[in-house]
């Protein structure tokens, strides 16, 4: 019963905070209502057993996505108002992507109807006698591992190109260079010059 | 239906006598903070309330709570509020899966240390929170050189747990301190004993979480948050009285649980330094808090000996540092383990 009363709990408020993010005028209450939406998500993987699934999002999404996240939208300035003004003019473009991801869902949930071999031909950890993590790390790094290695480089090619991307060498600017710093000593760095009076170095 | 009253009662019971410990323990933790500061500065430290000064933690809690809660008129009210609640209430819900001792524990959960990282990872939160919400110009600027810290060093400090947990092979809290048990000193043909903790196998590991976890909690040298020399007080200035103190009592409880971390990743949880007659009488939850006062006082003698770092040879020292030098110890730790068939 307990668990019900939770999961009512985490539903609610997870939905409740979705709707929130879209419709709350500051920018930042909308990132936060998202970090609070992550965190019922997190409840509701808990109560289906998966608390290493849980424990990743809070750790990854909560932790450091929507940090970025919070980062951005404060120093930016956005104008909801005025990006408001020009929603009839993306109203297709966002409609068509929603029904599609609409569309797709109601295929997920409606498979097992469907096509029920899908179902019990995909691969699913094996829960008995092992934890959680144990389970998902023994069919990812088996079944899935050229998969989950695949994902891998995509992000590693991915993080390259951010960094090519924003890095740039600023001329004239003086970089610190510790072992420079480390290796000096007074022969190298100190020049000891005869002063004549009224002449200057 | 009886029965699960029961058990909500316990865990009730089991949360309000771990969190009254805690706060008591912190409070005095703030005023030995406050005493080996000045003992190095060869000052006298407070000594005035209670005797040595024992109660000025408490004669301080009582003025903050007796002052009024000032709000700024530019403040956005809801999350000004909310900034000090969350710091303090995440610093103190982690300390429920903490082992003070075998089976000490409010949840022993099969992902502890990943719920540990977790939430000292959301502590980021508060000051973020905090600092955007005063709508002022230093707090902000506080908030975000805080923000790219406390993100820069949990990386390390993620790889520094990679490696304990590779060697403990478990996520479960307690069973990373029972796998120290034997090791080294066991090898070697002597009891459980001190030789047998993670700290020695993975001694540079011990270092770098050590010093992320200065920064990690904001402490000195790694205190840019406050920098009051160029921040005034950083993300806090707008803050006073009640909110004020849930602040600093959040940073508190999160140091300490920083100390518990380290006790139970490096230094062997509960366990007695030598498991013979005398020594394994103590019951485990002083060996427990003996460890974290340890590493407590050299938390307060980093703060009273180091002085500040620059912001950019902090960000050097996270990335260009202890991130290449974390993520090759994980590479040689599991080598090794492979190739001795010593993996759990």
């Amino acid at each position: 019963m307990i668990a019900a009363l939770f999961f009512y709990l985490f539903a609610s408020v997870a939905i409740a905070s979705a709707v929130m993010v879209i419709s709350s005028r500051n920018p930042v209450h909308s990132v936060l209502f998202l970090i609070l939406c992550f965190f019922n998500a997190a409840g509701l993987f808990i109560l289906l057993g998966a608390e290493f699934l849980a424990m990743i999002l809070v750790v990854v999404y909560v932790g450091a996505v929507a940090v970025l996240f919070l980062f951005v939208v404060m120093m930016l300035d956005v104008d909801f108002v005025e990006l408001r003004q020009g929603m009839l003019n993306y109203l297709p473009f966002g409609g068509t992507i929603g029904l599609i991801v609409l569309l797709e869902l109601a295929l997920v949930l409606t498979s097992w109807a469907i096509a029920p071999e899908s179902i019990t031909n995909a691969a699913s950890p094996s829960t008995s006698g092992v934890s959680n993590t144990e389970a998902l790390g023994q069919i990812l790094y088996t079944k899935y591992v050229y998969y989950f290695q695949a994902a891998g480089l995509v992000l590693l090619v991915a993080m390259i190109g951010a960094i090519v991307l924003t890095l740039r060498h600023k001329q004239g600017v003086k970089r610190q260079d510790v072992s420079t710093q480390v290796a000096r000593n007074p022969a190298t760095a100190i020049e000891i010059r005869k002063v004549e009076p009224g002449q200057g170095v | 239906m009886n029965e699960m009253m029961l058990l909500v009662g316990l865990i009730v019971l089991q949360s309000v006598a771990l969190l009254t410990a805690l706060l008591i323990v912190v409070a005095f933790l703030i005023y030995a903070d406050r005493k080996v500061w000045a003992a190095v500065q060869m000052r006298r430290g407070p000594n005035v309330v209670g005797p040595w000064g024992l109660l000025q933690s408490f004669a301080d809690l009582l003025k903050f709570v007796f002052k009024e809660v000032i709000i700024p008129d530019g403040a956005n009210k809801g999350v000004f509020v909310l900034a000090p609640i969350v710091t303090a209430a995440l610093a103190l819900a982690a300390w429920a899966v903490v082992p003070v001792a075998e089976g000490w524990q409010v949840a022993n959960i099969n992902v502890g240390i990943l719920y540990l990282f977790a939430l000292s990872s959301l502590g980021v939160y508060g000051i973020i929170m905090g600092g955007w919400a005063s709508n002022s110009k230093y707090p902000f600027l506080s908030a975000l050189r805080s923000a790219a810290q406390m993100v820069s060093y949990e990386v390390s400090i993620g790889f520094v747990i990679i490696t304990v947990l590779l060697c403990a092979g478990s996520l479960n809290l307690t069973e990373i301190v029972l796998t120290q048990k034997t090791g080294l000193g066991t090898m070697l043909g002597l009891p459980n004993s001190i030789l047998d903790w993670y700290f020695i196998p993975l001694f540079p590991m011990f270092i770098v979480f050590f010093i992320s976890a200065l920064a990690e909690t904001n402490r000195p040298p790694f205190d840019l948050v406050e920098a009051e020399s160029e921040l005034v007080a950083g993300f806090m200035v707008e803050y006073s009285s009640t909110p004020y103190l849930l602040f600093m009592l959040g940073e508190y409880v999160a140091i300490t649980l920083m100390c518990a971390m380290t006790t139970i990743l490096f230094l062997g949880g509960w366990l007695p330094i030598i498991d013979v007659a005398p020594l394994n009488w103590i019951p485990g939850v002083f060996w427990f808090m003996g460890k974290l006062f340890f590493v407590f006082f050299m938390f307060a003698m980093v703060k009273a000996i180091v002085p500040r770092y620059r912001y950019d040879q902090l960000m050097r020292l996270g990335w260009k540092v202890f991130l290449p030098l974390s993520l090759g110890w994980v590479v040689i730790t599991s080598a090794a383990l492979v190739t001795f068939g010593w993996l759990p």
